[in-house]
């Protein structure tokens, strides 16, 4: 029981983490119809900048993502700016696989060149220490990371649903001829968001880096996941985002705590096979075809 | 217009194909008096690319001294032709078959992994190419029964004995009751925990954790954690690459859980890529097992030390023994060309195979009927301090004592 237990708590801690690192994932796809490939090595690039900033200038993890979370939004906006925006409209999908897969290897290749290949990992007081309650050791990173988690999702809740831009957003992912006709700044909207979506991984690369030894390839073991995830959840929702992510890591971490850790990968993608034959879209996914 | 282009299309596809037959058909070297090419298929990205790219270095390193030192067969210099696999086990295969049959190379050298040597292995066999490597030193990469593989390093199987043989020697009052025993699910680490499960086992050592996990695993903190919960007194950790020990090592001290004895059979022979990702302050007492470690004491050894500190820098202890492994290849190969006096992959094999014992920076080699270095010895090494230092076994005589129990985590 002790082993369940525990691996419910692992599983949430965790799943928090990558619900941060999904959350910009689905909002890049959820307004534009972009899958950024680029994401995963997005977090690792991330996860270097908090290295840098750690290392060389002294700051603190967290304090550090008051940088790499806006140098991560300029970023987005950039590559928005050299490659969505001239993305042709038909094929727009499955083009930005190809595109946001080309800017993958391009960042891979300027992080190998600075960095090297060499395993790096972030270090910090609250790293290796855990909070003793109720006889579980619960490690410090994945409760601060777990917290950092719920106020940026909550943070980005209120800016979809409580602010003018926030609407501009949702009328662009429900129709984006009919927000171009009420005068909403549809291409703007799309640059604003992919740079938010970008600058989310400002902090899921500080937490992951945290918690997991990294190199300039470690971004194609976690784009496989991350897409695990938003796919679940159902491509463009952060609801289901944060269901899915924390729904995979519960699964995944129970069945290796209790059973057999060879089997937490198959119970988990033999999930997603069932929900995605029951659900195409996802947990919480909107119509795979949208007005234009 | 549309149907002329893709007859077009269609046409050179067919000629590129017919092209690429013939080439396959015809895989003869092309042996002239110009430098000697090897070709070699090298993790530079993907999961092995820092084992990779620390081979390129070996097998650079050893190439510029052949070639600064008057070359091989009567002044030949040596040119390698590297492609990367992305540490992929289809794409070696793809990289092999063009090295041999378009690139035309005159001699092959192994990629890093028994997971990728046993592909490449079995293309090159096909093409009758002896294939010595350094990183395949797994049964898997043996059990195919192929005549042309030769591995220059340590087999596998036997790399945790030392450990498991000091453990079981020591007083019944010092000796660790009980052991666990977690390992990714890889040709390279699966086979070594048996061995030194079944001499500890027989010393009295209880197992009370022993479970396999996939090789990418999503999260290891409950895999690491169960481990904990057991409170083993050592743990034998079958890993491939340094993010799993880190993994291990930060869950442990997450838990306050301080094993007596740890050993990794992959990760602390990274140097300061292990350091920097665990922290200078958890390395204290980690061990590894190989067959080599920057402070080798043979002159070649130091020598080619020396040599790669002038090139890139660092300290001995920060020397892969990757380095080693790749440099070690290169030397069997030459000295197998230098005494058949031919690039004749036939002759090359029989040679090896004709229990010569021949010389490396990692000792002495000589092959036996599967291409397994007999010679090879099994060591430990420790991290101690900031050293990197060969403990085991305790009666050889460059050993030192090894630190027992390690110092906890984070001292």
């Amino acid at each position: 029981m002790t082993s369940l237990y525990s691996g419910l708590i692992d599983g949430v801690l965790t799943g928090g983490v990558y619900a941060l690192m999904a959350a910009g994932l689905t909002l890049i796809f959820g307004v534009m119809d972009i899958i950024n490939i680029a994401q995963g090595v997005m977090v690792v690039l991330a996860a270097y900048l908090s290295y840098v900033l750690a290392a060389h200038f002294g700051l603190d993890l967290f304090v550090g993502i008051l940088v790499t979370v806006p140098a991560l939004f300029l970023l987005g906006i950039a590559v928005d700016w050299a490659f969505i925006r001239r993305l042709p409209s038909r094929d727009r999908t499955t083009m930005s696989i190809l595109v946001t897969y080309a800017v993958a290897i391009i960042i891979e290749g300027v992080l190998t060149l600075v960095f090297g290949v060499n395993y790096v990992q972030l270090h910090a007081w609250y790293v290796t220490r855990s909070l003793h309650l109720l006889g579980f050791y619960l490690p410090y990173i994945y409760l601060f990371g777990f917290g950092l988690a719920v106020v940026l999702m909550a943070a980005i809740y209120l800016m979809l649903y409580r602010t003018r831009f926030g609407r501009s957003v949702r009328a662009s992912l429900q129709n984006r001829s009919a927000a171009r006709l009420i005068g909403i700044n549809v291409d703007r909207v799309a640059t604003l968001s992919f740079g938010i979506g970008v600058a989310v991984t400002g902090a899921g690369g500080m937490v992951f880096g945290a918690t997991t030894a990294f190199n300039p390839n470690s971004g194609y073991d976690l784009i496989s996941r991350l897409l695990s995830i938003v796919i679940l959840g159902g491509l463009g929702s952060m609801a289901g985002a944060v269901t899915a992510a924390v729904s995979m890591l519960v699964v995944e971490d129970v069945v290796a705590s209790v059973w057999s850790p060879l089997w937490s990968e198959v119970v988990f993608f033999g999930a997603l096979v069932l929900v995605l034959a029951l659900r195409p879209t996802g947990l919480f996914g909107r119509s795979l075809s949208r007005s234009q | 217009m549309k149907g002329h282009l893709t007859r077009l299309i269609s046409g050179g596809a067919m000629a590129g194909l017919l092209g690429l037959a013939l080439a396959a058909c015809s895989s003869t070297p092309s042996s002239s008096s110009g430098p000697i090419v090897i070709g070699i298929s090298l993790s530079l990205s993907g999961d092995f690319s820092v084992d990779g790219q620390n081979f390129q270095r070996g097998y650079e390193l050893w190439a510029s001294y052949v070639n600064s030192h008057g070359g091989i067969l009567g002044g030949r210099k040596v040119k390698l032709d590297i492609l990367s696999d992305a540490s992929s086990p289809t794409q070696v295969v793809t990289n092999y078959q063009k090295l041999i049959t378009l690139d035309h190379v005159n001699l092959v050298f192994g990629p890093f992994s028994t997971l990728l040597t046993v592909p490449a292995s079995k293309i090159a066999n096909r093409y009758h190419y002896a294939f010595v490597e350094g990183a395949g030193g797994a049964p898997a990469a043996f059990a195919n029964g192929l005549h042309n593989i030769f591995d220059v390093s340590l087999p596998v199987e036997d790399s945790l004995v030392p450990f498991a043989r000091w453990i079981a020697a020591m007083p019944a009052s010092q000796r660790p009751k009980t052991a666990a025993y977690p390992t990714s699910n890889d040709p390279f680490t699966e086979p070594q925990l048996p061995v030194a499960r079944a001499i500890l086992q027989a010393a009295g050592v209880k197992t009370v954790y022993s479970q396999v996990f996939p090789a990418e695993v999503t999260d290891y903190t409950p895999i690491a954690d169960n481990v904990a919960a057991t409170h083993a007194d050592i743990v034998l950790l079958g890993s491939v690459d340094v993010p799993t020990v880190s993994a291990f090592i930060q869950a442990f001290a997450q838990q306050h859980y301080n094993p007596k004895a740890f050993i990794a059979t992959a990760g602390p022979d990274q140097g300061a890529g292990f350091v920097s990702a665990v922290g200078a302050s958890n390395t204290g007492g980690v061990m590894v097992p190989n067959g080599w470690y920057g402070g080798y004491n043979s002159p070649s050894s130091k020598a080619m030390v020396n040599r790669y500190i002038a090139k890139y820098g660092g300290t001995p202890s920060a020397v892969s023994a990757d380095v080693a492994e790749a440099y070690s290849v290169g030397q069997v190969a030459a000295q197998a060309i230098n005494a058949t006096q031919s690039l004749s992959n036939k002759k090359i094999i029989n040679y090896l195979h004709s229990g010569v014992q021949l010389t490396s920076v990692q000792g002495a080699v000589k092959f036996d009927s599967k291409g397994e270095n007999g010679k090879a010895v099994a060591f430990a090494f420790q991290w101690q301090g900031s050293n990197f230092v060969q403990v085991l076994p305790t009666s050889n005589s460059a050993s030192k004592s090894p630190l027992f129990p390690k110092p906890n985590w984070g001292s």
